[in-house]
């Protein structure tokens, strides 16, 4: 497992991935690939992935779409299984979880809040029952009175009346299910909450409801998270440390702050160039030619190289590797060989 | 003479329920080759503001009141098949989704030539010619032999760039982009902003730009108008909207937005949610969220009002009259 620049000696990782891939069979039907003798297809959409998460802090992973970011969030949680690689949750290995009550008592730590507010609330349910879900699935509450205790705390924790609970998700404009998200997210007490997308949905105004809700309650609650984002400036607001992810794997990792005052790879640098300016400098942005490739045919070597400008030899024939480069972890032969300046 | 003049539009949908009012009362104007943006969150009324101009908004919403002038020329009161040349001839449109704008089971070359054919008469094979050098134009690699492609052999960026090439080929003098770079990833968005504004400034098109994107908006419009529950809140040139907000929405925007420069403590936040089309409250619709909101934002609704700058804006705070003297814009 390559070092993790986060890792001083009193950082304690709740979360370790190491080596995490997984592949995708889009295969056409056997018939078709037989009369037309096409090959399996395979995507691998994580390619061989590795982070640890300290506890009370935030992992962002951002990226463009197909980068794999989203995967890495179900695979973490468990809506995937993964094709190689390991998850350790506190200790214990999450991809050899034992049935029954133990592997329960760890999953309840874990939840998630997905992108859609619209998806992700059962519109048959009141809210009441949709935040109490966890509570009756993992069995935390059995008595009814203490369920709608608890569900009637965590709706004002998220800033909703508890009346709000007699209600159905229609009810609700797309930030307060939002907060309903949460709340369920919330209702096992977990300390460990994937977080995809979480804000790409809403209007800003109401993101930025929602950032400072979730920063406040990581703040009350002491919640780990990890944070799936394409908007580098949500994660500059939220995060402590960011991956950045191209193809399935992670080509940058660091500290927020250096990440932002110094991008290595050329491919962090050219995220940085495209975001459009709010500081009116007049700066013209520098759009970078060619789209992200396709993650059934990567492109040998460094899967960036065909669209950076300081492609060599060695970056079309060999992966790099993630190596650190001061309080950054970079995988780019071009910042290896010191052939771009810091 | 503005190149299109929009004044007093009201846009209407009948419900079982009553008439939501989705656009109501705008006015505003687009110079020849100026690029004005409208940006706004879910529910201002900025694309149907849009869809209004082209007259494509779906039935039974309609155009209650107001006058739409191109070029001096009324176009909201054309009937159908005149409104149809001037759609494409004199005013292009690019919407968010590619696919909706292509149709998948002509090759785009056919699509591009059909337009031109259609709007400048010209025959088939000018046409075809012409259609290879919009390809061209619109950074397409080897558009001679992608011509006879289809859409779905492109990819997204490529589509959308396509759109483009499909809007501004009949040479309008008006592009209605409506979130044109919403579906694309930030460095895709980045190439078909660029290209948007290259093309327009050469061929000196008006384009008017709508997005929740005030990034987007911040680099590309020369004038911006904020809309807000279906009214223009305020109005301006780009830099003095984006630095110096004369309307509490605005600045509120503004605020909420994630700096990407710095890390904040807090953003921001205005409380509360834009209200539905059904429960608009009266006097300033904005009040209930406003910090700043007094008696009369509560009983009056202001209309855009000149301010101590170059914006006009729609709030109290801007009359002679009014309790405070300004918005506190000076720090």
């Amino acid at each position: 497992m390559p070092p993790d620049a986060s890792q001083g000696p009193f950082a304690e990782a709740l979360v370790e991935v190491e080596d995490l891939a997984r592949d995708f069979d889009v295969s056409r039907p056997w018939l078709f690939r037989v009369l037309n003798g096409e090959p399996r297809r395979i995507v691998r959409a994580v390619a061989g992935v590795s982070f640890t998460i300290p506890r009370g802090t935030t992992l962002a992973l951002v990226g463009e779409s197909g980068c794999g970011k989203t995967t890495v969030a179900r695979l973490v949680v468990g809506l995937y299984r993964p094709t190689r690689g390991r998850i350790r949750f506190d200790g214990t290995d999450m991809t050899a979880l034992p049935r029954g009550e133990a592997g329960r008592a760890i999953r309840r730590r874990i939840n998630m809040i997905f992108q859609d507010p619209y998806a992700s609330l059962n519109p048959r349910w009141r809210v009441r029952d949709i935040i109490a879900e966890p509570l009756r699935v993992f069995g935390v509450l059995e008595d009814e009175r203490a369920i709608a205790e608890r569900v009637a705390d965590l709706l004002r924790h998220v800033r909703l009346s508890p009346k709000d609970g007699e209600k159905f998700p229609h009810e609700f404009s797309g930030g307060q299910r939002q907060r309903i998200s949460i709340a369920r997210a919330l209702s096992a007490t977990p300390d460990f909450l994937v977080c995809d997308e979480p804000t790409s949905a809403l209007d800003v105004s109401v993101q930025a409801q929602i950032l400072n809700l979730m920063k406040d309650l990581q703040e009350e609650l002491g919640l780990t998270y990890l944070f799936i984002s394409h908007n580098l400036a949500v994660v500059r607001q939220m995060s402590d440390r960011i991956g950045v992810m191209y193809l399935g794997r992670i080509v940058e990792l660091a500290p927020t702050g250096v990440l932002f005052e110094a991008p290595r790879h050329p491919y962090t640098r050219m995220l940085f160039d495209a975001i459009p300016d709010l500081e009116l400098t007049g700066r013209q942005r520098t759009p970078v030619g060619g789209e992200v490739p396709s993650p059934i045919a990567p492109p040998p070597g460094c899967a960036f190289h065909p669209r950076c400008p300081f492609a060599g030899a060695r970056c079309r024939g060999e992966i790099p590797r993630l190596r650190v480069e001061g309080e950054t972890l970079v995988a780019c032969h071009a910042v290896e060989e010191g052939r771009l300046s810091a | 003479m503005p190149l299109l003049d929009v004044r007093n539009l009201r846009v209407e949908f009948p419900t079982r329920r009553g008439t939501l009012v989705a656009v109501d009362d705008v006015s505003f104007s687009i110079e020849p080759g100026e690029v004005l943006g409208v940006v706004g969150e879910s529910g201002a009324g900025k694309s149907i503001t849009g869809a209004a101009i082209i007259r494509l908004i779906e039935p039974p919403g309609r155009i209650a009141a107001g006058e739409v002038r191109l070029d001096g020329r009324r176009i909201d009161n054309l009937p159908p098949e005149r409104m149809r040349a001037v759609r494409g001839r004199e005013i292009g449109a690019v919407f968010q989704d590619p696919l909706t704008t292509l149709n998948p089971l002509y090759t785009v070359g056919r699509q591009l030539a059909e337009t031109m054919q259609t709007h400048l008469g010209i025959g088939a094979r000018e046409a075809r010619a012409r259609a290879v050098r919009w390809l061209e134009e619109v950074g397409i690699p080897a558009a001679a032999e992608r011509i006879d492609a289809y859409p779905h052999q492109f990819s997204g960026g490529m589509r959308q760039r396509v759109v483009i090439a499909l809007a501004l080929c009949a040479e309008p003098k008006l592009i209605i982009a409506d979130e044109p770079t919403t579906a694309l990833d930030v460095s895709i968005q980045a190439q078909v902003i660029a290209l948007l504004k290259r093309l327009c400034r050469d061929h000196g098109t008006a384009v008017m730009l709508i997005t929740h994107d005030m990034g987007v908006i911040a680099e590309t419009a020369d004038r911006v108008a904020v809309m807000y529950a279906g009214r223009i809140a305020e109005i301006g040139p780009v830099r003095e909207v984006v630095k110096h907000p004369r309307h509490p929405y605005t600045e509120g925007l503004m605020g909420s937005i994630p700096p990407l420069t710095h890390r904040v403590r807090r953003l921001a936040q205005i409380e509360g949610a834009m209200p539905r089309l059904t429960e608009i409250p009266r006097g300033c619709a904005f009040h209930p969220r406003c910090p700043r909101a007094f008696e009369r934002c509560r009983q009056e609704r202001p209309e855009l009002m000149a301010t101590d700058g170059p914006n006009r804006a729609a709030c109290w705070l801007h009359e002679a009259r009014s309790p405070n003297d300004a918005l506190g814009h000076a720090a």
